[in-house]
C-alpha cells in the first residue's frame, strides 16, 4: 500500500505544461521530500494533490483510495492536510481560534447554528493541545497580527497536525525563518510520529536533506531524479539542474 | 453593572417606551420603520459583514416578501397564511438568488444580486395584473395577534419590537455560533477553509438564505406597516440603503446595523422636514464617517473610548 500514489499527473495554464506525466509513491510513515529550481512546478504539484487544481489527466490516490474527482474539502476528511508557501491564516483571530477553525472543519458542529462556538470545551481544550504541541501554548489568547512570522509558520503547522492527518503536504516550512527559528521547526517537523507521512517542499537543502529519507527532484512539471539522499546527491543530473551544464 | 449593560438597559428602556414619550402617530410610524429597516440592515450585513459578500439586491427579497403578501391578502388569504407563504416563497426566491450569485464573489457577485434586484423590480413595475404596476397594492388591514390589533401605530410599534428583538437575538446566536465561526472563516480565507474540511459554497448559500429570511420579516413588516407596495421597494435604492445603513454603523457587527438605520431613518423621516437638502445632509454624513470612522459608528466609536480609557490610564496621578 501506498499513503500517496501519484501518477502521470498532466497540468497545463494555456500552452504552458506546468506538470508533465508525474510519477510518486510514496510509503506510509516516509519523509519525502520535493526539490527544484523556482518555477519547476512543485507547488503547483502540492495544488493538484490537494485539490485546489483540477488535473488535465492522470490519477492520484490516497492509500489506494482515488481522490483525483474529490474536491479540497473531501481530501481533508480522508486525512490530506497541508500547509502554505505563502502563510495563509485567520489575522484578524488569535491563535486559540486559528486552531479550533481547524479541529472544527472536519466536526459535525461546523453547521451547528445553535451552538456557541467559544463554549466548545473539548475543541478549545484541544487546540490549545495543538498549540502546547509546537511550543506556542502560552500565546494562544494573543492576536495574530501580534505574533512573528515564525511564530505563524509554527501555528499553520499546528493548524495542520490538529487535524490528525495521515499525510501532511509542508509547502516551504522553513522559508522566512530565522537560523534559531528553522532550528525549533526542524525539532518539531522531527517530533511528528510516524503514523504521519510527510512530503516536503524546500529550498533549504541545509535542514531539509538531513529530515528527507527520499528526494524527488523536479525540473519542468516532471520528476528528473529520484532516490535516497546519497543517490539524489550523488546523481550528475542533480547538480546540472541547480547548477547548469 | 457594567457600562455596556447600563447602556443596554437605557436602550432597552427607550425603545420599550417609545409610544409613551415620542409625540404623534406619524413618529411612532418612523420608529417601527427604523426597526424594520434594522432588520433588513442585519440581513443585509450578514453577506456583508460575516461572508464578505456585498449584495445589492436584497431590495428584490425585501419586496417579493411585501408583495406576496400583498397579494395573498388580496386573494383573500387569511394574515397566518399570508405571512407564511410570504416567508416560503421569499425564502424560494433566496434560493435562486443565492444559486446564481453565489457562483463568483467580489464584483461578479454585486453585479449578479444587482441584476437579480432589478430583474424583481422590473417584474413589481410591468408585471400590472399582479403586482399593480405603478399603482402598487394597498394592503387592507392589518393582523390582530392574540386578539391584540395591530391597527394603531402604538400597537403596531409594540409588535414589531418583539420581532426585532427575537430577529437581534437569532442574530447574536447565529453569528457567534460554530456556523458563525465557519462563516466568518469563509469571509477571511475561503481557500483555507476548503483545505480544513469546510464546504465553503454551502456554507455561504445557508447564511444567504438566513439572511433571505430577515429580508423576508423586514419585508413583510413593511408592507403592513405601509399598508401598500409598489416598485420603488424593489428599486436599486431600496437595496443600496441597507448597504450603507450597514457600512455607516459598523458591518460586522450586531448593533452597527441598527444605529446605520436608526441614522438613515432619523435623517429621512425627521430631518428632511426641517431641511429641504437632507440627501445633501445624508450624503455629507457619509463622507465624514468614512474620512473619521471608517469601520463604522459602532466600532469607531468603541474605539474612540479605548483610547480615551488608554489615555487616562497613562495620565499621571496627582
Amino acid at each position: 500500500m501506498t499513503a500517496l500514489a501519484v501518477r502521470d499527473l498532466q497540468k497545463s495554464f494555456g500552452g504552458l505544461r506546468v506538470t508533465q506525466g508525474i510519477h510518486l509513491e510514496i510509503a506510509p510513515g516516509e519523509r519525502r521530500l520535493i526539490i527544484g529550481p523556482n518555477g519547476a512546478g512543485k507547488t503547483t504539484l502540492f495544488n493538484l494533490i490537494a485539490g485546489d487544481l483540477r488535473p488535465d489527466g492522470g490519477s492520484i490516490a490516497l492509500f489506494d483510495r482515488p481522490i483525483t474527482r474529490l474536491p479540497t474539502r473531501a481530501r481533508a476528511h480522508l486525512g490530506l492536510a497541508r500547509t502554505y508557501q505563502i502563510i495563509t491564516l485567520f489575522p484578524k483571530d488569535t491563535l486559540l481560534r486559528n486552531v479550533t477553525l481547524s479541529l472544527l472543519g472536519l466536526s459535525r458542529l461546523r453547521w451547528n447554528p445553535l451552538a456557541r462556538l467559544d463554549r466548545q470545551a473539548h475543541l478549545i481544550a484541544q487546540a490549545e493541545s495543538a498549540l502546547a504541541r509546537v511550543g506556542l501554548g502560552a500565546m494562544a489568547h494573543r492576536s495574530l497580527a501580534e505574533t512573528s512570522y515564525g511564530e505563524r509558520r509554527r501555528v499553520e503547522i499546528a493548524m495542520a497536525l490538529a487535524q490528525n492527518p495521515r499525510v501532511l503536504l509542508l509547502d516551504e516550512p522553513f522559508a522566512g525563518l530565522s537560523i534559531d527559528e528553522r532550528g525549533e521547526v526542524k525539532a518539531l517537523l522531527a517530533s511528528i510520529p510516524r503514523d504521519i507521512t510527510i512530503v516536503m517542499i524546500e529550498h533549504d537543502m541545509d535542514v531539509a536533506l538531513d529530515f528527507a529519507e527520499r528526494i524527488s527532484v523536479m525540473h519542468f512539471g516532471a520528476i528528473a531524479v529520484e532516490g535516497t539522499r546519497a543517490e539524489v546527491v550523488a546523481d550528475p543530473r542533480t547538480k546540472e539542474i541547480y547548477l547548469g551544464e | 453593572m457594567t457600562a455596556r449593560r447600563v447602556i443596554l438597559a437605557v436602550a432597552l428602556l427607550v425603545m420599550a417606551t417609545v409610544p409613551l414619550w415620542v409625540p404623534g402617530n406619524y413618529y411612532i410610524s418612523v420608529a417601527s420603520d427604523i426597526l424594520i429597516y434594522a432588520i433588513f440592515t442585519l440581513s443585509v450585513d450578514l453577506l456583508i459583514g460575516y461572508a464578505g459578500l456585498v449584495s445589492l439586491g436584497h431590495g428584490g427579497l425585501f419586496s417579493l416578501a411585501a408583495y406576496t403578501v400583498a397579494v395573498c391578502l388580496g386573494a383573500g388569504f387569511g394574515h397566518f397564511s399570508a405571512i407564511l407563504l410570504a416567508i416560503a416563497v421569499t425564502l424560494a426566491g433566496t434560493a435562486v438568488f443565492a444559486a446564481l450569485s453565489l457562483r463568483t464573489t467580489g464584483v461578479g457577485f454585486i453585479m449578479i444580486t444587482l441584476a437579480l434586484g432589478q430583474i424583481m423590480w422590473g417584474l413589481a413595475y410591468r408585471w400590472v395584473g399582479l403586482t399593480g404596476g405603478d399603482n402598487g397594492i394597498s394592503v387592507a388591514s392589518r393582523p390582530a395577534p392574540f386578539g391584540i390589533t395591530l391597527a394603531t401605530s402604538a400597537h403596531f410599534y409594540d409588535a414589531t419590537l418583539i420581532v426585532f428583538a427575537l430577529c437581534l437575538f437569532a442574530y447574536w446566536v447565529f453569528v457567534n455560533s460554530a456556523f458563525g465561526g465557519s462563516l466568518k472563516g469563509t469571509r477571511d480565507q475561503p481557500r483555507r477553509m476548503s483545505a480544513l474540511g469546510y464546504h465553503v459554497w454551502l456554507i455561504r448559500f445557508c447564511a444567504f438564505m438566513f439572511s433571505g429570511f430577515l429580508a423576508a420579516v423586514a419585508g413583510i413588516l413593511f408592507a403592513y406597516r405601509a399598508e401598500f407596495i409598489s416598485p420603488p421597494t424593489a428599486a436599486l435604492t431600496a437595496s443600496a440603503e441597507p448597504v450603507l445603513m450597514a457600512i455607516s454603523g459598523g458591518s460586522g457587527t450586531i448593533l452597527g446595523p441598527v444605529v446605520g438605520a436608526l441614522l438613515v431613518e432619523i435623517v429621512k423621516n425627521v430631518a428632511s422636514a426641517y431641511i429641504s437638502r437632507w440627501n445633501m445632509m445624508l450624503g455629507a454624513i457619509f463622507v465624514l464617517i468614512v474620512m473619521f470612522m471608517p469601520e463604522g459608528l459602532v466600532p469607531g466609536t468603541a474605539r474612540l473610548v479605548r483610547r480615551l480609557r488608554a489615555q487616562r490610564a497613562k495620565a499621571p496621578t496627582t
